[in-house]
């Protein structure tokens, strides 16, 4: 009786918890403070530009191909991380084996170890002279400062995303299904493909989403094994990194705008997408 | 398999631990293809190996590389130990800030509903999906020379952006969502009954808090603390452009392993390099311990 009528008083608006005003204050002073109004200032920014200058910019052959190099190798590197995160997080979940709890642990690393100290590493490790790139280099393939490398570096700061994702979901996922569909005589891979790839779908697009925008935002892990060779292998971030040495900062504010537009497009496209397959899926 | 069989196994094995549920519920077609399970383990092992583990041996190697003196020289180094220090003061602040935002948030998110709420919580996700570099410019746009707050700090002598302030605001930034994202699901799914019944009660609004909130959300807290600092300690974008790269004066952690690289004096930087794996590698332990405390 008690709890009903507490209810009733909510749906009023009357607050039986205190410390409404003060949480609401001290959120909304501090997200605007440290958040919003910085962010204004990129909008304002860009507001003194004119239009045609806005376009000139963003237009110009060197950005586009920042942008474009930025693009295809997040992609890129998001369909491996899907293709290894999946795999991952199905060993991490069905299989029982040795040094299992270090695996697990070992996922988190990128987002652990500092960006900087991942790209020296990695451009050391893939150049024609480290470990891994001499290999290579022997079979005429070169990773360092190449667009190869760029999305060796994006993989690696991607990882975590997919599988942390993909893991919850595949750990609660009902086996009767699987099952079922043995039972029914549907072999491995097929039951894989059309039984549990299915329900692990929008986790795996949630992640995938999460680790390409990881990807195009990503600087310092990428712009040691990038290598900044114009049209070549310069991202988009580090596009507004040499604008801003340049004092140019109308450019990069230009740049920085189409890319940040880039990215809310972006999440908001794999937000529907996922909104609609719940949707779908439940009806 | 049904709740009730699932309920039974786990009382039956819970001395053991979750593993032996999971063998037990395991179908038996699982362990006549140990093929497949082998090769898939393998190529998770080798993955993680190329991708993880090697950069961090290619980092222990070469930071001894020229032996221990000229590691030890390369740590104790004036400007190392003064990037150590700017870097554990924007973590600390990063932190500490962070947190209080994040419990004020997550409580007010989880426990009132207002119209507006949606946004709010998209609004502080924002930080997550912009890169870092933009995070650094949008600083430099606001109290930069050419920012509209520049002309009012240098009138009152007010420096932020290459000076310390500056770093300290960008590291917030970047890690701003981190403490509430732990902690809002984790109130929001212990819902409000307990804090209303506290209330009406006659509890004010800290002891609710300190009394009934608080031993729920400690461990995911703590977790969000640490996420919080692992990201602090190591950004590198937002705080490149921002700190102006003062030697000494604005440097942090990895920004100083980037000159030292960009002057070619390798084995400095990956001895650099290695002080900052050794803080990643006790913040993963960490990690570790608490998820496993929260379960």
């Amino acid at each position: 009786m008690d709890a009903q009528i507490v209810k009733v008083k909510n749906k009023k608006g009357v607050r039986v918890i205190p410390g409404f005003g003060l949480s609401l204050g001290v959120t909304l002073a501090m997200l605007g403070c440290l958040v919003l109004i910085p962010l204004v200032s990129i909008f304002l920014s860009a507001a003194q530009l004119s239009f045609g200058d806005f376009i000139e910019v963003v237009t110009s052959r060197q950005v586009v191909s920042g942008y474009m190099v930025s693009l295809s190798c997040a992609f890129l590197a998001a369909l491996v991380n899907a293709a290894f995160g999946t795999v991952l997080a199905w060993v991490l979940v069905r299989y029982d084996f040795p040094g299992k709890r270090l695996m697990d642990g070992l996922i988190e690393l990128p987002f652990a170890l500092p960006t900087a100290v991942a790209g020296i590493s990695l451009t050391y490790l893939y150049s024609d002279q480290g470990w891994i790139g001499s290999l290579f280099d022997k079979i005429g393939i070169k990773i360092a400062y190449t667009r190869i490398g760029i999305t060796i570096a994006m993989v690696f700061v991607g990882i975590p995303f997919v599988v942390r994702a993909v893991q919850p979901v595949l750990e609660k996922l009902d086996r009767q299904y699987e099952e079922a569909a043995m039972m029914l005589g549907a072999s491995k891979l097929y039951t894989f493909f059309r039984v549990i790839l299915p329900e692990l779908f929008p986790a795996l697009l949630a992640g995938f989403g999460l680790a390409f925008a990881r990807g195009i935002g990503e600087y310092g892990s990428v712009v040691f094994i990038a290598g900044n060779i114009p049209y070549k292998t310069q991202i988009a971030p580090l596009l507004i990194m040499t604008k801003l040495e340049q004092y140019k900062y109308a450019d990069a504010t230009a740049i920085a705008l189409v890319l940040l537009l880039l990215s809310f497009l972006l999440m908001f496209l794999i937000n529907s997408i996922q909104i609609y397959m719940q949707k779908f899926s439940k009806a | 398999m049904s709740e009730k069989t699932k309920k039974a196994y786990e009382t039956e094995e819970t001395a053991d631990g979750l593993h032996s549920i999971q063998k037990v519920i395991e179908p038996p077609h699982e362990s006549s293809r140990p093929i497949i399970k082998y090769l898939l383990i393998g190529v998770c092992v080798l993955f993680l190996a190329v991708m993880l583990v090697i950069p961090l041996i290619v980092v222990a190697v070469n930071a001894f590389s020229d032996g221990w003196a000229a590691y030890q020289k390369a740590v104790m180094d004036e400007y190392t130990l003064k990037a150590l220090w700017l870097t554990l003061l924007a973590t600390v602040s990063a932190v500490v800030v962070n947190t209080i935002f994040g419990i004020f948030a997550a409580y007010l998110l989880s426990k009132f509903y207002f119209k507006g709420r949606q946004v709010l919580a998209t609004l502080i996700d924002i930080p997550f999906s912009i890169s870092p570099v933009i995070a650094g410019l949008v600083f430099i746009l606001t109290f930069g020379n050419i920012g509209w707050m520049g002309d009012f700090l240098k009138a009152h002598d007010i420096k932020i952006v290459f000076a310390v302030p500056g770093v300290i605001l960008a590291t917030i930034f970047v890690t701003f969502p981190f403490v509430f994202r732990e902690l809002f699901p984790v109130m929001n799914a212990q819902g409000k009954d307990e804090e209303e019944a506290a209330a009406l009660m006659g509890a004010n609004g800290f002891t609710i808090f300190r009394r009934i909130t608080f031993p729920h959300i400690k461990w995911a807290l703590l977790y969000g603390v640490i996420l919080c600092t692992a990201r602090a300690m190591g950004e590198f974008g937002a705080v490149s452009v921002i700190s102006g790269h003062l030697r000494g004066k604005t440097n942090t952690l990895p920004l100083h392993v980037e000159i030292l690289y960009n002057e070619f004096n390798t084995t400095a930087a990956f001895a650099v390099s290695s002080l900052l794996v050794i803080l990643a590698v006790l913040i993963l332990i960490a990690r570790n311990i608490v998820e496993w405390k929260k379960k």
